[in-house]
């Protein structure tokens, strides 16, 4: 394994975005993933991407994903997949673990794509198998074709929440209702809406008390919630459902920037723990770049054009600065900022803002 | 502004409607389009896909969809390519007793032409019969099929989704 002059840790859209980038200015890039295929959460995206045409909107996630890989393998663009870093040391080396042999690559700028992970909320019963992340639904249905269960309770009404559910119905699965602690349902109406037409009650301000069964989940008990979050008496109802999915939020997986000694600061609105970065995607660690999910739970089309800023990053770094490549970052920088501009993009703007004040 | 009905169940109320819904002279003129997509979200492959600039978002990706019922012809080009599937092709003009949707409809089986199904409303419920006039599923489409339903007149303003027998 060689590393190139630019290590993309995690093949996602971040990651495949920023390489693409990247390598039209002339930098070598690696790309490494964990997983037996890169695309990263793109792989499980069965639904058309929201955006516009320049981020590829109106096409399915999974066909986005085929494309980008297209374009990396006709540009000579290597991705290592199975290989996951496993540390950082002082000098600027980077472990890379696959097929039990550890690469150390020494590259001369990293990016950190590595994602987030999913959250859990603890509940009596929430040990049973049957209580999946939604992650791991998408997984198991849409890159293994496995039903994860035949009735299900979808907890969240965030985006991924509205989505696996419809993705389910589209299995065959039937989901039984989407609950939602907040009085608004999370994610987009018009998600919202399809599921609402098939026949799923979406109900918000509930929450699940307990889920129970011998084996397995075998029902859950759920009800309503006043303005404290407590459950208001006499509102239980009980669900016979033999999978719970949680789809409750992600958290960044920043220990390779941690590792890395980045400048790290809690921003609940992008998530947790995030690194401080400059408008080029650059950590407080020169030529350590971030993008994607680890820097703020978005949408993929936000973690594309991030990706897409820290490959233009990395190219200024390693290679200077040129009129061209400052028109590309400049339009890259204005289609980022026009996809935040709306009312989903309100924590994201703030979050950044926030970032950005840390270091002041 | 969005009702708390649609911001809490995910049905739009009469109040988000109404927005949408074309003038009852255009809609004596044949197939026009619906588009129910009322909350701004970054988005625009419905201006991106009408050939005949019926929709515009403009500038800023999250401004909503704005509709010119007048410069649509119905051709249902949109319908597949919204990722929300927020639009519907009405077409109140039909015959004397029957009113057309046509919904993208991305479940299988898919129905077949000329079979009864049930149409189904914004809340999930049964509100009609309905017959299938046409199924649309070419490549172009990406895997969102167009299926046009038959209606009883007046329906159309309900019927946004479809249950086969069985
Ligand atoms: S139905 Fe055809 S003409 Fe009408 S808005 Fe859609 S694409 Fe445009
Ligand atoms: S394509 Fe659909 S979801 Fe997107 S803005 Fe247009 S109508 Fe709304």
């Amino acid at each position: 394994m060689k590393a190139g002059e630019f290590l993309i840790i995690g093949g996602g859209p971040a990651g495949l975005m920023a390489a693409l980038a990247a390598s039209e200015f002339g930098v070598e890039s690696l790309i490494i993933d964990e997983n037996q295929a890169p695309g990263g959460q793109l792989v499980k995206q069965t639904h058309m991407f929201f955006g516009s045409k320049a981020e590829r909107a109106g096409t399915r996630g999974f066909e986005i994903g085929l494309e980008l890989q297209q374009e990396l393998s006709t540009r000579g663009i290597k991705i290592e997949t199975q290989a996951s870093a496993v540390g950082y040391y002082p000098d600027g080396t980077v472990a890379v673990m696959q097929n039990e042999r550890v690469w150390p690559l020494k590259p001369r700028a990293i990016l950190v794509a590595t994602g987030a992970s999913e959250n859990f909320v603890s509940f009596p019963g929430s040990d049973l198998p049957g209580v999946y992340g939604a992650g791991a639904v998408q997984t198991l249905m849409n890159v293994y074709g496995i039903r994860p269960g035949n009735q299900v309770l979808m907890v969240g009404s965030g985006n991924i929440g509205l989505i696996v559910s419809y993705q389910l119905m589209q299995a065959g699965v039937s989901v039984k209702a989407v609950i939602e602690g907040l009085p608004k349902i999370g994610g987009y109406l018009v998600h919202a809406s399809k599921i609402a037409r098939a026949g799923v009650p979406i109900l918000t301000r509930h929450t699940i008390l307990e889920a129970s069964g011998k084996d397995q989940v075998e029902r859950a008990v759920i009800a309503r919630i006043d303005e404290n979050w407590q459950p208001v008496s006499g509102s239980q109802s009980i669900l016979e459902v033999d999978t719970v999915c949680l789809a409750v939020g992600l958290s960044p997986l920043t220990e390779i920037l941690w590792q890395a000694g980045c400048q790290m600061y809690h921003v609940p609105e992008l998530g947790g723990q995030v690194a401080w970065h400059d408008e080029l995607m650059m950590t407080s660690v020169p030529g350590i770049f971030t993008a994607g999910d680890v820097t703020g739970i978005e949408e993929a089309s936000t973690a594309m054009l991030e990706g897409e800023l820290a490959g233009l990053g990395a190219a200024k770094y390693l290679k200077g600065e040129s009129k061209e490549l400052q028109c590309r970052i400049d339009d890259t920088a204005c289609r980022l900022a026009s996809l935040r501009a709306g009312p989903f993009g309100q924590k994201a703007r703030e979050g950044k803002c926030k970032l950005a004040e840390c270091r002041r | 502004m969005l009702s708390d009905k649609l911001t809490s169940t995910g049905v739009a109320d009469q109040s988000d409607l109404g927005q949408a819904w074309p003038s009852e002279d255009r809609l004596k003129q044949g197939p026009v389009v619906v588009v129910e997509c009322y909350q701004e979200i970054p988005c625009n492959p419905c201006e991106t896909s009408c050939p005949r600039q019926a929709i515009v978002v403009g500038e800023n990706i999250n401004d909503l969809p704005k509709v010119d019922h007048a410069k649509c012809n119905g051709c249902t080009l949109c319908v597949a390519r919204c990722p929300g599937l927020a639009i519907v092709v009405v077409n109140a003009a039909y015959s004397q007793t029957e009113s057309t949707v046509t919904i993208p409809y991305e479940f299988l089986p898919l129905p077949e032409q000329g079979s009864a199904v049930e149409g189904i409303d914004r809340q999930g419920r049964v509100c009609c019969q309905a017959r299938v006039v046409r199924v649309l599923n070419t490549k172009a489409q990406g895997k969102t099929p167009l299926v046009t339903l038959a209606v009883p007149k007046g329906k159309e303003r309900e019927v946004r989704f479809l249950r086969t027998a069985g």
